[in-house]
């Protein structure tokens, strides 16, 4: 066996072991947005009507309409958790263990986002099946068409986690990376109302919403998960993986 | 197996952790010795490819430390001075991560766990989890880890603090053994009674060389009698700065 896959193979395998072990992270990643599906969507699905727009081709329910957002959300907290880990494992050691390998770094830290993103699409589908139970009608085809836009977003939020773990000093550090990063990114997306909504409600929000990066991540995951590939969305996403990975992996720096 | 310093040197913005460093490690056992500060941290973490490099060179064999990296992992062994082990993963899940770090996998992995297990008295705990064992142990899988590849240099950053007799001699015992089949060791420690006559010294103050050659032929250079004698005149140092 190739040498190189023999070391992707357990980058990846450590990752899914070290997840399965955190039983609490599984759990939280699961709760979290159900919690949203069940008790916010509940809340506003009176106080929000969503009107026929692309990819739905008549009158959705809120709740499936957050569905996208949601999906986006478990993948940014996992990205989020994966960096913080990243954090622990510099602090730890086990980052210069990682580095020991004969392997090129770039190798080494592209394996480690491709495991963060198999785990968040794993946590994804899971949260999906859960959701049909919630009378949230999303067609089994559209989680097929799904899985290689959740595992973009999950490596485009990946490297953003990376290149914030190269910034942060200390473990404690992280807690501000809640504040200024996740609740920003998430709340200011389309993935909770749709944009046309916002710009109802402020114009200047509807524009940084609508620039957020990770409203093209959420736009993008809406129309796979109704069969449908948006181009725009997904030339977007890739151009910024790209940036975002490539600047993530030449700045890594192993030691603080 | 022989690797070649010249002229090294390393700065932390205005600091300067290592002036002008040249010494030779060839294979056998060699000891890296300083106060606190003296550097040897830096230059253990050039030598591990940790840190880049500012100027001077760093050969393994003629190869290039700058130039081959990734390339000369490969046969590099590193004990860390802190425990890098995954706690919540058994000993025969961390090694089989590392060994395949190395692109060993499958049969040959698992002969090369057992047999490095075998080696230092571990072959009953292979299932147990890391976070289990006593801090003697774990260092001793921490060797086991570093010794998984075979590498033909091996780096150890104080291995023995704060362990029991019997870990420390099983430890120093086993290094030593393969320090006579032909590796290059480079043991960086502040216990002195760890250091033989026979060993190359390379003692570092201030960033610089102080000395550098068997410990018996320093003795004589020096006219001094032990070890510790021997630092305390080369690093103007007290026991207790040791």
């Amino acid at each position: 066996m190739n040498a190189y896959w023999i070391t992707f193979q357990a980058i990846i395998t450590r990752e899914i072991l070290r997840f399965f072990q955190q039983r609490s992270r599984l759990f939280s990643a699961l709760v979290r947005p159900l919690l949203w599906l069940v008790v916010f969507a509940a809340g506003f699905r009176s106080a929000l009507g969503v009107s026929i727009m692309p990819p739905y081709d008549s009158y959705i329910l809120y709740q499936e309409y957050i569905v996208p957002g949601l999906c986006g959300m478990i993948v940014l907290f996992n990205a989020m958790q994966s960096s913080l880990s990243m954090v622990y494992d510099r602090e730890m050691g086990s980052m210069k263990v990682l580095l020991m390998s004969p392997a090129p770094k770039s190798f080494l830290l592209f394996a480690k986002l491709c495991g963060g993103a198999l785990l968040s699409l794993l946590q994804v589908v899971m949260f999906i099946f859960i959701s049909y139970a919630l009378d949230v009608e999303i067609p089994l085809s559209g989680l097929l068409y799904s899985i290689p836009t959740i595992f973009l977003t999950a490596f485009f939020l990946g490297s953003l986690g990376l290149i914030l773990a190269n910034h942060i000093k200390q473990l404690e550090n992280f807690a501000g990376v809640m504040n200024f990063v996740i609740f920003p990114m998430f709340f200011m997306s389309s993935a909770l109302y749709p944009l046309w909504k916002i710009q109802e409600g402020s114009l200047w929000l509807y524009w940084i919403c609508k620039y957020n990066p990770f409203t093209f991540n959420v736009e993008m995951i809406r129309f796979s998960l109704y069969g449908q590939y948006s181009v725009e969305n997904i030339t977007i996403v890739a151009a910024l993986t790209l940036l975002t990975a490539s600047f993530a992996i030449a700045t890594f720096k192993p030691k603080k | 197996m022989t690797i070649t310093i010249s002229s090294v040197r390393f700065r932390y913005g205005k600091k300067l952790a290592l002036d002008n460093l040249s010494t030779t490690f060839t294979p056998g056992f060699n000891v890296l010795l300083g106060p606190n500060g003296a550097g040897k941290s830096t230059l253990f973490n050039l030598l591990t490819a940790q840190k880049h490099l500012q100027a001077g060179e760093l050969l393994f064999d003629n190869v290039d430390m700058s130039d081959q990296p990734s390339a000369l992992m490969r046969n590099i062994g590193v004990v860390f001075q802190k425990p890098s082990l995954d706690l919540d993963l058994s000993i025969k899940q961390n090694l089989t991560y590392f060994a395949a770090l190395h692109g060993i996998a499958g049969k040959q992995g698992l002969a090369n766990i057992a047999h490095i297990l075998a080696s230092l008295g571990l072959s009953e705990r292979l299932h147990d989890k890391i976070r289990s064992l006593n801090e003697g142990h774990r260092r001793r899988v921490e060797l086991a880890r570093a010794l998984l590849h075979r590498p033909q240099y091996l780096f150890l950053d104080e291995p023995t603090v704060g362990l029991d007799v019997h870990s420390r001699q099983i430890i120093l015992e086993h290094v030593r053994t393969l320090a006579q089949q032909g590796v290059c060791v480079v043991w960086t420690t502040h216990l002195l009674d760890e250091i033989e006559p026979d060993d190359h010294l390379v003692i570092i103050n201030h960033g610089a060389l102080v000395a550098d050659d068997t410990c018996a032929a320093l003795y004589k250079q020096h006219g001094v009698a032990s070890v510790l004698s021997l630092y305390r005149t080369l690093t103007n140092t007290q026991e207790n700065a040791l």
